[in-house]
Formats: C-alpha cells, structure tokens, sequence
C-alpha cells in the first residue's frame, strides 16, 4: 500500500460507503453535544419521527452561556436558562449522557473530552463548535459542524464529506523560554493568514511540536480553525498515552495495551504524501499580541502596531484601517505601551491545568494593576478542583484575580462575563474578532502568562523579561 | 428544503473581507431555540448603535438596496465560529445567494443544507460586480444553478464551479439525512464490527 498520512488512515478506516459521484460518508465515533448548537438539530428529529441512532456515542454538556457566578445561584439570564432546559430535556427523552450544571464533571466540551477519557487518538469527533479542531491533539479526525450536520449525525451517526485535502505544518526547533503553543499558533496564523488552511486538514509535525505536552498541543489544534482549516491532528506517541492512561472512560487492561499497539500504528508513513507543506522555525517565533481583528492580526510584543503602508493589498490595508479604528490603536505604536482594562485567562483554548500553572507562576507575589479587572476561568469542574488543591487559587486570589465557576465565559460573552463598550481586554481566548467578547470590546489574544504579565502591568509586557 | 435552481435579483456589495460568522449574527442572538426569527438581527452590530438606533450608513441600509436578495462580499466570507444561526439569519433577511472569492468551510456546508447558494467567483469579477452594483441604480444579478453562470443585463457573465453531488441536492431540495439513510445496510454492518466501547456503556451509570 502506497504511504499515507494519519488523517489518511483514519479517514479510509471510518468510510461506511462511497456512493459514486457522491460525498464519501463517514462514520463518527463521537459526537459532542452543548446547549447552544442543538435545540434545533433535536426538534428536526422529533419533527422527522427520527430516532438518536447512538445515545452512547453522543455526550453532552453546557458551558457555552451559563454564568460563572457560584454553581447555586439561579440563572439570571431567561433565555439562556431556556436553552439549558432545553438541552436537559432532549438529553432525558433522547437517553444522551449528560453532564450537567451541578455535575462534578462539567466543564468547557473541549476540555471534558480528553480529561475523562473520552476523546481518544483514531476517532473520529464532530461537535457543533468549530474548536472540535481541539481533540487532533490526540490524532483523532476532530471538526466542527453545524446545526443540520448535528441533526445528521443525531439521526444516522454518520457524515457525508468531501475529502479534505493535507497540509502539514513542520516546526523545527525548539520553541524559547516565554513562548508558548498559543504564540506557535499564533505566529502560524499570522504566517499563513486566516484562510491560509481552508480546505485543508493540518496535520503539525517536527520536533517542536513532539516535544509539547497534551495541553500545549490542544492549545495548538484548537486554533486550527482561526487559520480555516478543517481540523488540525498531531500523531498520537508516548506523550498522548501517558496523558489518556487510566482516564475513566480510556480502555483498561489488555484493552488498553491493544489500543496503544493501533494507536502507534495511525503516524504519517514515511515518504507520506502532503497537498502542502508549511516550514516554521520555532527559533523565528516570540510571544505574540494580535493588534487587530481577526487572529492573523498578530505582532510580536516587542513591536510596534504596524503602518498602513506595509500592507501590498488594498483589501488588506483596508481591513487593517478599519479594524485599527475599531481597536483605538494608531500605526507605529509600541505593543508594550498598550494599557489593557480588563484580563480573561481561560476558553477552550487555554484553562488547562497547565495554562492556569503558567499564569499562577507569574501573578505569585504581585498584585494586579488597580486599574485592570482580571478573571480566571478554568475549563473544567475537575481542572477547578486540581487547581484547589495546588493552591493556585490563593496565588491568583491573593494577587487580586477573581476565580470563577468553568465555563466558555468571555470567550464569547454568551453568559454575563462581557466587555463594555471600548474596555480593552488581554485574552487567553481564540477570536478577537469585532463584539466578540461584549459589543465594543476591544480583544486582544495571548498566552496565559502574557496575560498574567499584562493585568500585573497593567499593559502589555514581555514575559521574556519577567522577573520570576 | 426548496429546490434552488435559478435565481435574479437584487445585489447588495459588502465590500470587506473576512466577515465572521460573530458579525453576520452576534452571539447575544444565538440563545433562541428556534430556526426561524433570526433575520432581524443580521450584522446587528454594523446595523444599529448600541441604543438600537439604525446606523444609516451601513449598506445594507442604503436606499438603493433594499430587498436585495443576493450579497456580494470579499474573500473569506463566513469564517469563524460554526453558528448556522448565521445562514439562518441570511436567509430570513431574504438572501438566496452569497458571491464571494472564497468561504470559510463550515459556512458553506451549512449554506448547503439550508438552500442558500454560495459562489464562489475570482477577486476581480467581485470586484467587477461590486462596481456596477454601487453605479448601477437597482442593480441585478441573475444565477443559474444549472447552467452554473452569473450574468447581469449589462454584458457580465462569469461561469462557477460547484461539486456535482452539492448542486445535485441544491438542484432537487434533497433531504441529506434520507440519502444516508439509504446507506443502512453498509452503517448497521460498519456498527456490528465497531461496537460501542464497553467504557462508554458505564457512562450512564455515571
């Protein structure tokens, strides 16, 4: 057989049928469920007399709008309690696993996945969020779909799909002290644009990204997407193995020894053909401040807001004027010398245990600017109670951090964790993009403890000159 | 699904590029639990001021494109976030075709199921199209599916690309889950060699 890549493989080994001269259609192992993407997907079932064809490869749970407020408070938003019974009762007449508000188990679905041992390497994965990308970091074949996609695979566990084509971004080297998978992703966008992948399935090699831990590589897969790809995948090796061992949901046994043996079998074979390859040096690399818009924004922190001239296309220089306008910001200026309102560390992007450690690492011992307002979201009940236990709690409220309940939060604003009009915020999130975290808001995206730095600070700071 | 085949009419030109899905239908809409209803509030935030004043100058509101049912935007159109909420609100604004250089990925397959028409032309026939929209008073664009061209009465015309299973359903209004459920045979003998994990079945114990 002629060599294939690790999308390859898992996608020829999910095919149920190739129909000529249609799509291919393509079993899914697991399906994501959360309260915002599947109201109606549910309704089209009961509208069609369709019956939930896998209740067990489907797994609920909320995060998107509910508050982060402590669990017993009701929930003030009516709608957005509307849609939380909403998902309760489909996941009750339809027999979907669910975790709930109350559940020691919630967290962000991107996060709950991997932690219970759910998302495992060689599945396949959709869920109605474009982060599923997230769950390639085990090398499993994970994308975001819309409502109708999740009525699809609802009613009939599968997904008819136009294969995709391969791109395999390399990162040689060894990314330095102070950058972090975010400023890999990052500076990839900012290399390859925001459409630079569309189309495509990433697959990220070479030895900087081997040498990530699972947090960094789902932090790197997650933003997939922000460069339009389909889906981002890492093949799965030791590091994927010891991460999933013993997870609740992950094989046990000689069941587990079997997978392992298949799962060391999904990597890209040698001389396996990619549609495009994408060289990085993890040395060109720095921590990065996006400036603008839209992730492909993105500077290093110690330059500057770059000058309308430096743009070839109009359409580009365009959009850059109107996002400048929009983020208050005037060419030529120093990143350092933006002072920030408001600081979010969390999203599917980064509040994992080890985001929230990077960031404690840096806030241990100081105290937040008096004028920044700064939140910790974990991802995760579980990811909330580790923390706890660390103590890393005290350190980010002793430094003046609120410590919030898990949830997507400010990430989007869909609960009441929003910017006011012209606040300006240094996010650990995914999406500057315009209204994204509160109409007005102004988002600029960075690592946990580019974060931590900035709320310190009180403006945008190198962390690679931080006094530890 | 209405079966789409031809379609004339207004154009309206959004000229920016990368306008995500976060645009097209902010997220404090996205709490509804219906398909329907979402069309008021369509680029909402480039629409009306924050105290619901409508913002005049937005082009959707020009005088000269009103009841526009085809848009034309830059490159990257619909990228971002998953929410169909987005196509939802495009169509119950009115809109049956988007033109534009090149789409985000999930929007266009959510276009797909829910019969808006995405086309896909090159940078300068957008830009081509946008220019006679903005001097051409009731400006329109006449698609046709089946032919897979864009013409307008003024001598345009630019052939399009679509895959032959997406424009067959687009052409016939098919119900995608009925054609894979056709397949039951192929699923229920793919389930029988790739049974649920045993783990999974403990999860509702749980």
């Amino acid at each position: 057989m002629a060599p294939r890549t690790l999308f390859e493989k898992i996608w020829d080994a999910h095919v149920v049928a190739a129909p000529e001269g249609q799509s291919a259609l393509l079993y899914i192992d697991l399906h994501l469920v959360h309260e915002v993407t599947s109201p109606q997907a549910f309704d089209g079932l009961r509208a069609n007399g369709r019956r939930l064809r896998q209740p067990l490869r489907t797994v609920a749970t909320v995060d998107h709008n509910i508050p982060t407020t402590p669990r017993g408070l009701p929930i003030t938003d009516p709608i957005a309690a509307r849609q939380i019974e909403a998902l309760q009762k489909n996941c009750r007449e339809f027999g979907v696993p669910l975790f709930d508000m109350d559940s020691a188990e919630q967290g962000i679905v991107h996060v709950i996945g991997p932690e219970l041992g759910i998302t495992l390497p060689g599945m396949t994965i959709v869920c109605g969020d474009s982060h599923t990308s997230t769950h390639g970091a085990f090398g499993s074949l994970a994308f975001g779909i819309g409502t109708s996609e999740v009525e699809h695979v609802l009613a009939t566990q599968c997904l008819p799909q136009k294969k995709p084509k391969t791109m395999q971004v390399r990162v040689s080297g060894k990314l330095a002290d102070g950058v972090t998978a975010k400023d890999l992703a990052l500076g990839i966008i900012g290399q390859i644009g925001t459409d630079g992948a569309t189309g495509y399935v990433i697959e990220y090699a070479g030895d900087a990204v081997r040498s990530l831990s699972m947090e960094s590589r789902m932090t790197l897969c997650n933003m997939s997407i922000e460069a339009g790809a389909r889906a981002g995948m890492i093949a799965p090796d030791d590091t994927t193995f010891a991460y999933s061992k013993g997870r609740r949901f992950a094989p046990k046994g000689q069941d587990w020894e079997d997978a392992v043996a298949h799962w060391r079998t999904l990597a890209s074979d040698p001389g396996a053909r990619f549609d495009k390859v994408v060289e990085i040096d993890a040395a060109s690399l720095a921590p990065f401040v996006t400036w603008g818009t839209n992730p492909g924004m993105v500077v290093a922190v110690n330059a500057r807001v770059p000058e309308l001239t430096s743009f070839a296309q109009e359409s580009d220089r365009r959009a850059a004027e109107q996002a400048l306008a929009y983020m208050g910001l005037d060419p030529g200026t120093p990143m350092e010398a933006i002072a920030v309102d408001r600081v979010f560390i969390g999203s599917c992007t980064n509040s994992r245990i080890e985001d929230l450690r990077a960031a404690a690492r840096v806030a241990k011992g100081q105290h937040v600017n008096a004028k920044v307002r700064a939140m910790v979201v974990p991802g995760s009940q579980a990811i909330k109670r580790v923390a706890e236990q660390e103590g890393l709690h005290r350190i980010f409220l002793d430094a003046g951090f609120e410590w919030r309940e898990s949830g997507c939060s400010m990430c989007l604003g869909m609960n009441p964790d929003i910017l006011q009009p012209g606040e300006r915020c240094a996010s650990t999130s995914n999406r500057n993009f315009e209204g994204r975290q509160g109409r007005g808001g102004r988002t600029h995206l960075v690592s946990p403890m580019m974060a931590a730095a900035a709320a310190i600070t009180g403006h945008f700071t190198d962390i690679r000159n931080w006094k530890f | 699904m209405q079966p789409f085949r031809k379609h004339k009419g207004k154009v309206v030109p959004l000229d920016k590029v990368n306008v995500d899905t976060d645009q097209i239908i902010p997220k404090q809409f996205l709490k509804r639990i219906e398909r329907s209803g979402f069309g008021e509030f369509l680029f909402h935030n480039w629409r009306f001021e924050h105290d619901g004043k409508k913002i005049e100058d937005f082009i959707l509101h020009s005088p000269h494109h009103q009841n526009a049912t085809i848009l034309v935007a830059g490159r990257n159109f619909g990228c971002g976030s998953s929410r169909e909420h987005a196509v939802w609100a495009l169509t119950d604004y009115g809109f049956q075709v988007v033109i534009a250089p090149s789409f985000g990925d999930i929007f266009a397959n959510n276009s797909l199921k829910n019969g808006l028409l995405t086309v896909q032309l090159g940078e300068e026939q957008i830009a081509e199209i946008m220019r006679r929209a903005n001097e051409i008073p009731q400006y329109e664009l006449s698609v046709d599916l089946e032919a897979l061209r864009v013409e307008d009465a003024h001598g345009f015309s630019a052939a399009f690309a679509m895959d032959d299973f997406s424009r067959h359903c687009l052409l016939n209004g098919l119900d995608d889950i009925g054609l894979t459920l056709q397949h039951e045979r192929e699923i229920a003998s793919y389930e029988a060699n790739h049974p649920v994990p045993a783990e999974m079945k403990a999860i509702l114990a749980s």
